[in-house]
């Protein structure tokens, strides 16, 4: 194989599960918030100015949206959550109280330039 | 008791250790062996046989029996079942009272259970097929320093499995450049690298150099993509000594893992390594070279169910479990038999995966289950499938070998796992559908696309030499 073929790989800021993914749509991370609700999860949003986001505790918005069915809610939440800190990373975890481990966590926002 | 007597001579070991009416108590520790005994000795006297010497026994009667209640500390072999498949071998339930072992040690119980009687003359081959440990022994052992959910919490890792990679070619790299592939990969979107576990502290390449050099490695990949990242430093050395040595100085430099070989290092100097990582917020990640001498012969040995409970006692956070569907032996339902026992708090008995006894954990942290070799980009689906989220799949060749170099291939792995949980998580098929979550994925990523065409023809079907016995 000549370079000519060999692409660089850059680096990337990537902040851990579906980084390496395009952007999930509001179709995708409605079916993700589906997935944790029927994994008996309760959904919860945190958010964090991007150059603290190496931390283990980001903000907490609100509460976590104990006994939520409805996957709307968590949409109208993330939707708030965002018109708030829009400078901020916002991301969605399905917390599951049996283990004490977050089930699922990605980042659904990211302010421009991230 | 003035009634018993001293009559000196060989006895059958069935009048003593054959007790059928037995009924096991909760306390006990229960064993199953597969038995195949020499010509013309009967099944009842072979199983007596493996009682008696696993337990009390001796060949001849001794005086000094009657200073003890040989009654309550011998071996009870209490149950036999013929071998599905196997018409010469047949099943030898064994159980022995907690006393017959000191607290914490797993050496102590396999002293006794795979000692001498392995070699003993009326019996062709044995096997010990599953221990049920009393929750009473469980709770005198350290097991996992941190466990799953501690090391999630640790690395910020959810929702998905872990990725990883050996660092290749396996000997010869010097320090530096053995860490500039650590960077590339962990770069390129990998969560852990694992050192080869043939590299200790060779000529080519010293441990506090190849320490030094990867440190800084992971410290930068973390740095740059706001990912918490690991390097399971090998610890395993000649000496114990040497071994808390080496995990000393991976603790001054911060890093987040180490690694060390069970079985080659023993069970002793293991259970110390992993009490030192409890002691001091290590992770620990165990590899299990020597396991196949061990645990391969469907007839003679022990298998891997037993030596994953006893590690799991011992200590470890991440265990080798085999792949399924990768160039190494495995059996898929007797490996999910296995991974339950690591990771799960109850093991119902269950003969369709090879588990033989209910087994209660009681609080005893999880261990991740590590799917190491020969898997490529086009496994993943089934990988996800198989393993769930607690694991951790490991792709030496299927990253270093990408076309454009380890941090592609790392990506190419990372956005495959990716598309495949969220696949999963939307309710789709991952087996059936794999191919096309794949190739659908590619459509964003370069990197896969160049691996899925890199690796397509790749398959490893062969038979399975130890099935289970059906």
């Amino acid at each position: 194989m000549s370079m000519a073929q060999v692409e660089d790989y850059r680096t990337r800021y990537t902040l851990e599960t579906f980084s390496f993914l395009p952007a999930l749509t509001a179709d995708e991370i409605y079916d993700q918030i589906v997935y944790i609700i029927n994994q008996g999860w309760t959904p919860a949003l945190e958010h964090e100015a991007p150059e603290n986001a190496s931390t283990h505790y980001w903000g907490l918005w609100k509460l976590p949206f104990f006994g939520v069915r409805d996957p709307n809610e968590v949409m109208q939440e993330i939707e708030a959550c965002r018109a708030a800190y829009p400078d901020h990373f916002i991301r969605l975890i399905g917390y599951d109280d049996y283990t004490q481990c977050e089930g699922h966590a990605f980042v659904v926002y990211r302010p421009r330039g991230f | 008791m003035s009634t018993k007597t001293f009559d000196a001579g060989v006895k059958d070991y069935k009048l003593t250790y054959w007790t059928p009416d037995y009924v096991p108590l909760e306390s006990d520790l229960l064993a199953c062996f597969k038995v195949v005994p020499q010509e013309g000795v009967p099944r009842e006297e072979a199983a007596a046989a493996v009682a008696a010497e696993s337990s009390t026994g001796t060949w001849t009667t001794v005086w000094s029996d009657l200073l003890t209640d040989i009654e309550f500390y011998k071996g009870k072999a209490y149950r036999i079942e013929d071998v599905p498949g196997d018409p010469e071998a047949f099943y030898a339930f064994i159980a022995y009272p907690l006393d017959l072992f000191e607290e914490g040690s797993v050496v102590n119980v396999l002293t006794s259970l795979v000692g001498n009687v392995f070699g003993f003359k009326a019996i062709r081959y044995l096997r010990l097929e599953d221990i049920r440990f009393p929750l009473a022994f469980i709770k005198t052992c350290g097991g996992p320093p941190s466990g799953i959910q501690v090391e999630r919490d640790k690395l910020n890792k959810y929702g998905r499995p872990m990725l990883g990679c050996t660092i290749k070619p396996k000997l010869g790299l010097s320090a530096k450049n053995y860490g500039r592939v650590v960077y590339e990969c962990l770069r390129g979107g990998l969560d852990l690298t694992k050192d080869d576990e043939n590299i200790n502290s060779q000529p080519f390449q010293r441990w506090r150099d190849r320490f030094d050099f990867v440190a800084e490695a992971v410290d930068k990949a973390s740095a740059e993509t706001g990912e918490r990242k690991g390097h399971y430093l090998n610890v395993t050395a000649g000496t114990v000594e040497e071994m808390l040595k080496r995990a000393e100085y991976a603790k001054e430099l911060g890093q987040p893992i180490i690694m060390h070989d069970f079985l080659t290092a023993g069970f002793t100097a293991h259970t110390t390594l992993a009490n030192w990582c409890r002691d001091n917020g290590m992770l620990l990640h165990v590899h299990r070279a020597m396991h196949a001498v061990i645990d391969r012969n469907p007839r003679h040995g022990i298998h891997f169910r037993v030596l994953a409970k006893c590690l799991r006692l011992s200590g470890g956070d991440h265990l080798h479990t085999g792949t399924v569907v990768g160039k190494l032996e495995g059996d898929r339902a007797a490996t999910l038999g296995f991974v339950d026992q690591l990771r799960e708090a109850f093991v119902p008995e269950d003969r369709s995966r090879g588990i033989f006894f209910d087994q209660d954990w009681g609080s005893m942290p999880g261990v991740m289950a590590v799917a190491s070799g020969g898997i490529h980009v086009w496994h993943m689906p089934a990988l996800v499938t198989i393993f769930g989220d607690d694991s951790v799949l490991q792709f030496g060749g299927g990253t270093h070998g990408h076309p454009w170099g380890s941090a592609a291939g790392a990506a190419a792995n990372r956005v495959a796992l990716e598309a495949c949980v969220k696949a999963r998580n939307e309710g789709r098929d991952l087996e059936r559908e794999g191919g096309d979550i794949l190739r659908e994925a590619a459509r964003h990523s370069k990197e896969l696309a160049i691996a899925l065409e890199t690796w397509k023809e790749i398959k490893f079907e062969f038979d399975t030499v130890d099935k289970l016995d059906v």
